[in-house]
């Protein structure tokens, strides 16, 4: 479908909106974007949680209650907006895409009840324990709680990666006719829950948030460090979140090329997609690729690319070694996903994964020699990369999403075939536009909180605020240099 | 498909698909009740001005209303799992309004959570704005859901369900601050509380006889039948014995008999709406249940699970039971 027929001109005269199709994809694709931040940080949130309450717990230290508390108070934060956002979603598969529950409500309806009864229970309610209840419980328990709300965090995400690794490559199911209705009955549960996609998706998924949530607490660490160098108590968080970004990050470059080869195997038009691959044969690999023209920027099949390549080193690594290898291309297909997003996307995410390899091993190499906190650089350079593990998840997931089009449940049944016949264009942009305005206020929100939380830090340890409002912190005991 | 231990072909027991339409109005109900109380909190929270009772307002609900709130996602999942056509159609046929609901829930959320991070008055102004304003509008916007999935599109059924749906929540707040507070307090809540119920009550029999004499969503026939009048008999009961015991002070009996407000109502929309499920449509249970393999092993596997829910649910209320201490959202 051309972008001309997607945006319809329903409106009064002075004011075009978007076709129900476009306005519901785009409220989706967004309320998705902005909800999976807040559902990563809590699963990589996790193990710090569970890491910093069990040093308390035994040691008594206060340098880990107070970190405990400290990244408590972020989670818990982000659960309220994680909840908050994830709500819409549960509903959105009703309001926006009805046929697509009502066609897959056999395959995806019992997943999405699990996470809901065994995962997102779990964790709200022990969230009120470790919140609330340091004094109403024992430490055992307490530490129990923790480790329960981390459960309750991995495993909402193992039972929503089952749902979305059956659109991706769906088995255990049957078309059948059932009130008039072609709808997908559940014929094997074993194969339908353990597609070839999860276990793929499951680590790489999981993965992708300890980085995040490393590269967060490493970039607030070392601002706090920054403000005020003699600080132990972050010292220690910055070492944990390196020593976590130490593993992950090069696990996510062995297991994202593996990953790579699954897709092919199995996807081999969104991969055919990811490397702008036309023409079925071997297989260049594209470092750099521009359109000849901005019209090209839109259009879903931009193969107008003037680029700079590897020539055979696609078909190597679809292949697993073979540089003759046949990769097949997106010219066999009638329809392809915006070839340009899916492309660009994908190296922005793989580019971002390259550089926290990078960021890993020069805080290993600076933890070898005992200068971690020491080193100003350093520092700075993990403020900067805060976000950025962020911005590689959130690229990797519409690598995965976008990719599928015009497949919403892959080779069985399109999107344009699942948007609700009863939704208008008014309705679906207004509430677009509600959504756009709801969550960029969430969003900042989520961002002063964290602000607020680091302030209050900062207080506590003793670095003035001048009457400008800007921090001051004591004489940096830091070098320029590492 | 040979070697499961489920039977493929068959429920595994007869009335399955009938027990899956009581688990899923079982989770709404408990949607209803539990943060039926929290929007209530949240409501009775615009009559407080002074700055200690609102902060032992939000304390009475901070531990509590994440789990509470949960329940509605396990509703909106469990009616996905065992009768996807009606979640599709009933979201569908109903979009601005489901929509509306929880751009409620999402301003509700949030209000308390912003409101505890900054020491500002035009800031608390706001969140409060918030959370009331959240706290008044997702019942309304639900129970007005709810109206259209018992009465099509009757306007006024509709909108007294969503009003009906408000009131009790203030009903149960009422009840459930008076159990949890000091007796000051207590005492100037259960005006309100006993109020909410009078309001409720004589709005149920409003909405049941408009339903008759208009046969909204065909449902006169129902409203006229034996267990509807003795849910609305039972909640006429509850309700005055309720309002009783909060003027003598019995607050901790007054809260259990408001709780009974909310489970007598999911009662009667399962009155209601069996043995159809989904009135505008004319669709039976039976008929929009999904197939016996995949309610099997929904059964199988979120049964026991829904039990272990139950237990953490007593947990937490007892980890949190008695009087409120100190103030504050965050404890």
């Amino acid at each position: 479908m051309s972008l001309t027929t997607l945006l319809s001109t329903v409106g009064p005269g002075w004011v075009a909106f978007l076709s129900p199709e476009l306005a519901s994809r785009m409220q989706f694709g967004w309320t998705i974007s902005v909800h999976i931040i807040f559902a990563s940080l809590s699963i990589g949130l996790a193990p710090f949680i569970i890491y910093f309450t069990w040093k308390d717990v035994r040691t008594s230290e206060q340098r880990y209650a107070r970190l405990r508390s400290f990244w408590v108070k972020v989670f818990a934060a982000g659960f309220v907006m994680g909840t908050v956002t994830g709500i819409p979603m549960s509903f959105q598969f009703g309001t926006n895409f009805p046929q697509f529950a009502e066609v897959a409500g056999e395959l995806i309806g019992g997943p999405l009840a699990f996470e809901a009864k065994m995962a997102f229970f779990l964790e709200a309610v022990f969230l009120g324990v470790l919140l609330y209840g340091r004094d109403r419980v024992g430490d055992r328990t307490y530490l129990i709680s923790s480790v329960l709300v981390g459960f309750g965090a991995w495993l909402s995400g193992f039972w929503i990666l089952i749902v979305n690794a059956w659109m991706q490559t769906p088995r255990g199911y049957e078309m059948v006719t059932r009130n008039g209705v072609e709808i997908a009955k559940l014929t094997d549960p074993f194969a339908a829950f353990l597609t070839p996609r999860m276990p793929w998706m499951y680590v790489h998924m999981m993965n992708a948030s300890v980085i995040s949530v490393s590269l967060l607490v490493a970039g607030v660490s070392a601002y706090i460090i920054w403000k005020k160098p003699d600080t132990d108590v972050w010292n220690t968080a910055l070492k944990l979140a390196v020593v976590l970004l130490i593993v992950s990050a090069p696990l996510q470059a062995v297991h994202g090329d593996a990953y790579g080869r699954h897709v092919e195997d199995t996807q081999p038009q969104k991969f055919a997609a990811m490397e702008a691959h036309y023409e079925t044969g071997q297989a260049d690999l594209h470092l750099l690729a521009f359109p000849r023209s901005l019209e090209a920027l839109t259009d879903p099949r931009a193969e107008n690319l003037i680029t700079v390549s590897l020539p055979a080193i696609g078909s190597f690594l679809a292949s697993g070694g073979d540089f003759e290898a046949e990769v097949i291309g997106l010219n066999e297909y009638e329809e392809n996903p915006p070839v340009a997003l899916v492309f660009w996307s994908f190296r922005f995410m793989v580019g971002l994964g390259f550089l926290f390899i990078g960021l890993a091993l020069w805080g290993g190499y600076l933890t070898y020699r005992g200068r971690l906190s020491d080193s100003t650089r350093y520092l700075r350079t993990m403020i900067a990369a805060s976000p950025l593990g962020y911005a590689a998840l959130l690229t990797g997931w519409y690598v995965t999403e976008i990719g599928r089009q015009p497949w919403v449940i892959q080779g069985e049944l399109r999107t344009n075939e699942v948007v609700s016949s009863t939704l208008t264009g008014t309705e679906a942009t207004l509430t677009l536009v509600g959504f756009v305005v709801v969550y960029v206020g969430l969003m900042l929100t989520a961002l002063y909180v964290l602000k607020w939380l680091v302030r209050e830090e900062l207080q506590a340890l003793g670095v003035r605020e001048s009457s400008e409002g800007r921090w001051h912190g004591p004489i940096p005991g830091v070098s320029d240099d590492d | 498909m040979t070697d499961l231990l489920l039977p493929v072909d068959a429920y595994l027991v007869e009335w399955l698909p009938e027990i899956w339409f009581g688990a899923v109005l079982f989770a709404l109900g408990m949607y209803v009740i539990l943060d039926g109380f929290d929007f209530g909190i949240g409501i009775l929270y615009a009559t407080r001005t002074d700055e200690h009772e609102r902060e032992t307002l939000l304390a009475a609900f901070g531990p509590v209303w994440d789990a509470n709130e949960v329940w509605i996602v396990a509703f909106g999942t469990m009616l996905l799992a065992a009768f996807p056509r009606v979640y599709s159609r009933l979201l569908a046929d109903n979009y601005l309004l489901a929509i509306g609901f929880v751009l409620a829930l999402v301003f509700r959320g949030v209000g308390p959570e912003l409101r505890e991070q900054r020491d500002d008055e035009w800031w608390k102004r706001y969140a409060d704005y918030a959370f009331v304003g959240g706290s008044v509008f997702a019942p309304l916007l639900f129970g007005m859901l709810a109206g259209r999935w018992l009465f099509g599109e009757a306007t006024l059924p509709v909108v007294l369900t969503g009003i009906g749906l408000v009131a009790v929540s203030i009903a149960t707040g009422a009840a459930f601050l008076a159990a949890k507070t000091e007796p000051g307090l207590a005492s100037e809540l259960h005006a309100y509380g006993i109020g909410a119920t009078l309001a409720y009550l004589g709005g149920v029999v409003v909405l049941l006889g408009v339903v008759v004499l208009t046969d909204a969503g065909g449902a006169a026939d129902t409203v006229l039948s034996l267990p509807v009048a003795a849910v609305v008999v039972l909640s006429v009961t509850v309700g005055l014995g309720g309002s009783v015991l909060a003027r003598h002070g019995q607050y901790r009996a007054w809260l259990a008999s408001a709780l009974m407000l909310p489970t007598l109502l999911t009662i009667l929309v399962a009155v209601l709406l069996y043995p159809t499920i989904y009135p505008p449509t004319g669709l039976l249970v039976r008929e929009a249940i999904v197939s016996p393999l995949a309610l099997n092993l929904v059964t199988v596997l979120g049964f026991p699970v829904l039990l272990l829910v139950l237990w953490y649910f007593k947990f937490l209320y007892g980890v949190f039971s008695g009087p409120i201490e100190g103030e504050g959202y965050r404890g």
